[in-house]
């Protein structure tokens, strides 16, 4: 079976796995690459072929989330995996792994197995699962990791509670070495963060509400880092938003312990400061940190103490928004900013274009054991194609996603996404583009 | 390997495996073979303990062990108590030393102990004047369970040096197992264990066998699979997600066992937990299970250990 061959010609190619950075051309054929490289120009495309000019922008691997909440099944007034995969093409991700705080939680094979059923009929981009890591994500009693593994889930976690139970941390990461795929953790010391809704500084003491020490972080990475060396599993942070825990992170892996972390856009983009006039939509989990756990954010990104920037997309309906600060549902929605909103690091002269990329696209794909993240021949052809420069300002009701729950609202960002292709088909198109 | 033939026993105490060499060991076997033919007679009473007293001090639960015991010191003619913790003064809160004072005041032969700590066997022995055999000691160990074993073994195999013998469960919080792979490594077979991280020791090497997590490869070529009895209350997701996954990776059936010899034999402690940790097919077919065997050898054994132990002092 070979198809009609489609040409994307005249792209400027970005490929973080092989440290490719050229202009050049990539053929596709039956969804997958046939070839690409700057040999391939208009010249020699292959006769018979389509082909269209990329204008000299940004071609790479479409990016891979490493961590978004889908919210089906359950929470479908929030969002569904069809509009997280309208959202997440708008943002150029061709590949998402949902988190298992649905409703019920996915901590049943059988469940991975419908819900990857249902992400194939429904979804526009690809989805792979994190299973519970705890029976019903209540940090109590392990989840079936095994018949999850064996049903095709990629990771396992609870989402955004952490394990308070340090005996039962310790079991699983153990028992989680005989199926080699990583537990991912919300790394905040669940004691000492309470009740608390914002970092600890100086705006929580000004505002008047409960705030979390940046300590917490630290201190569970900590924890945890201990276990690693003992059991020998595989353990991602997902997100991390403080300088102590960063540190702990580079001196761990400095001792070769197997350890890999992750950050969220708003963490190297934002700081505590948006929460002030008590504006819920900045409510996260973990919260908005001071600026100088913001820099040192950006820092772990530059020396690569942090290897993933993923999304943590968490839809929240307008209703759990609308509240007094304390009330509000931590959570903002991140698939089709990731991007744009990453950018920055790269146009403040903070990261190389490479460097970044790879924090999205290889990098997770790594962590996750997926084979993506890449420009690959004989790979599905799943690609982002993107504009480098192209300014635009975010309007929440705007946004794809069916929750409009954004922490950037407003913001003017620079670089945006044009055309995203999974398995060589057209997800996304950018109008008037 | 070939040992002189022994015929007297040099221990006081039955403690446990560790302290014994192969000569004990199989002097133990040979006097309990011995005794197996006695037990399968009509008459099965002796009168070698005749007028000595055995107490078996149970702090746990137990009924075959206990039982067996129990008519072991019988059928060799000795007056037998039995005290449970139920009706022991533990409740009231002596401590085990002065329990064992009180006991060593009645003037006993033999006490037989069974005590949820590891070590508690060892610290009696230290205060009583008689011989103390430990039927069980926390995780520690159980070393008439891997004499039985043993016994079972050669009475199938012909030997126990040079197979190899697959343990496979909680091999963690198993007196069990630390007793057979002691009294294996003594004779020279090939101990395997094989179970989940959570309920394999973190040191495991150093009990000196191979360690492994899948059934597929522990069991490979196997000659002899000891399956462990799992807890209930360690497989609903403390140390195993659940029972349809503990089964599912390291319950035998019978595809499991198909990487064994063909004429692997299968063991078992008891009691069996069905459907958790073996497969009823398994556990019923009498020409791979020695599970009763298991059970008869048991008597036999403990009545080596009694006359073994009350030599001394008899003659």
């Amino acid at each position: 079976m070979t198809g009609k061959i489609h040409a994307l010609l005249n792209a400027r190619l970005l490929d973080p796995a092989t440290e490719t950075d050229t202009i050049g051309g990539l053929l596709i054929q039956d969804g997958l690459i046939l070839d690409w490289g700057k040999h391939i120009n208009a010249e020699n495309t292959p006769e018979g072929a389509t082909s269209e000019d990329c204008g000299g922008h940004c071609l790479s691997p479409g990016l891979v989330d490493a961590h978004a909440y889908l919210c089906e099944p359950g929470k479908e007034h929030r969002e569904t995996m069809a509009t997280a995969g309208l959202a997440a093409a708008a943002g150029g991700v061709t590949t998402i792994n949902a988190f298992p705080a649905t409703d019920p939680v996915i901590d049943d094979p059988s469940l991975v197995e419908m819900i990857t059923r249902r992400a194939l009929q429904t979804c526009p981009v690809n989805i792979c699962i994190t299973g519970a890591l705890t029976k019903g994500m209540e940090g109590t009693e392990m989840a079936e990791l095994g018949l999850m593994a064996d049903a095709g889930v990629v990771a396992f976690s609870d989402g955004q509670k952490a394990i308070g139970d340090i005996n039962m941390m310790r079991r699983a990461l153990s028992y989680s070495t005989m199926f080699e795929k990583p537990i991912i953790v919300h790394a905040e010391e669940p004691n000492l963060a309470g009740n608390g809704v914002m970092a600890g500084g100086r705006m929580a003491t000004i505002m008047g509400l409960k705030s979390i020490p940046s300590c917490a972080e630290a201190i569970l990475v900590e924890r945890d880092i201990r276990l690693v060396a003992m059991t020998g599993a595989k353990w991602h942070a997902a997100h991390l938003s403080t300088a102590d825990a960063l540190d702990s992170i580079r001196r761990a892996k400095d001792q070769q312990i197997s350890v890999t972390a992750g950050t969220a856009p708003h963490y190297h983009a934002l700081n505590d400061m948006e929460v002030g006039e008590y504006r819920t939509f900045a409510r996260v989990s973990p919260p908005l940190r001071v600026e100088e756990d913001r820099m040192a954010v950006v820092e772990g990104l530059k020396d690569g103490t942090i290897d993933v920037i993923s999304s943590q997309h968490l839809p929240q309906s307008a209703d759990s928004k609308r509240l007094p600060f304390a009330q509000a549902k931590p959570g903002v929605i991140g698939l089709e900013t990731m991007l744009p909103v990453s950018l920055r690091l790269y146009h403040n002269q903070e990261m190389d274009l490479l460097g970044l990329l790879r924090t999205m696209t290889v990098a997770p794909a790594k962590l996750l054991g997926l084979d993506c993240g890449a420009l690959k021949s004989g790979k599905p052809a799943d690609l982002c194609l993107f504009d480098l420069g192209k300014p635009w300002q975010v309007v929440g009701s705007e946004l794809k996603s069916k929750s409009k729950n954004t922490a950037f609202d407003g913001h003017l960002l620079q670089g945006r996404v044009l055309k995203t292709m999974v398995r060589g088909k057209t997800v996304f198109e950018l109008q008037g583009s | 390997m070939t040992h002189t033939h022994q015929t007297s026993f040099a221990h006081r105490h039955l403690l446990d495996i560790a302290s014994l060499s192969a000569n004990d060991i199989d002097l133990l076997l040979n006097v309990a073979e011995g005794y197996v033919s006695k037990s399968r007679a009509g008459d099965k009473k002796s009168s070698l303990l005749h007028g000595r007293t055995q107490i078996n001090l149970f702090f746990e639960n137990s009924t075959r062990t206990l039982t067996s015991f129990e008519l072991a010191g019988k059928r060799l003619g000795a007056d037998v108590i039995n005290m449970s913790v139920g009706s022991s003064s533990v409740k009231k809160g002596e401590t085990l030393i002065d329990t064992a004072m009180t006991l060593n005041a009645m003037h006993p032969d033999v006490l037989v102990i069974r005590h949820s700590d590891s070590g508690a066997p060892h610290l009696l022995a230290q205060k009583v004047d008689c011989a103390v055999i430990n039927a069980g000691d926390g995780s520690h160990e159980h070393p008439t369970q891997a004499l039985l074993d043993a016994l079972t073994i050669r009475n199938r195999k012909g030997k126990l040096a040079g197979l190899t013998v697959a343990i496979c469960g909680d091999i963690q919080h198993s007196r069990v197992a630390r007793s057979n792979i002691a009294l294996l490594n003594i004779m020279g077979a090939r101990v395997r264990i094989v179970g989940p991280t959570t309920l394999i020791p973190s040191n495991a090497k150093a009990l000196g066998v191979e360690v492994y997590h899948s059934m597929e490869e522990g069991l490979k070529d196997a000659d002899i699979v000891m399956m462990l009895r799992l807890q209930t209350e360690r497989m609903q997701g403390a140390f195993v997600p659940s029972i349809r996954e503990y089964f599912h990776y390291f319950g035998l059936d019978k595809q499991k066992l198909s990487v064994a010899k063909p004429d692997a034999l299968i063991m078992h402690p008891g009691p069996m937990n069905r459907g958790v940790e073996i497969d009823s097919e398994i556990a019923d077919d009498l020409n791979i299970s020695a599970i009763s065997e298991q059970v008869e050898m048991g008597v036999a054994i403990r009545m080596a250990c009694l006359d073994l132990l009350t030599r001394e002092a008899r003659s």
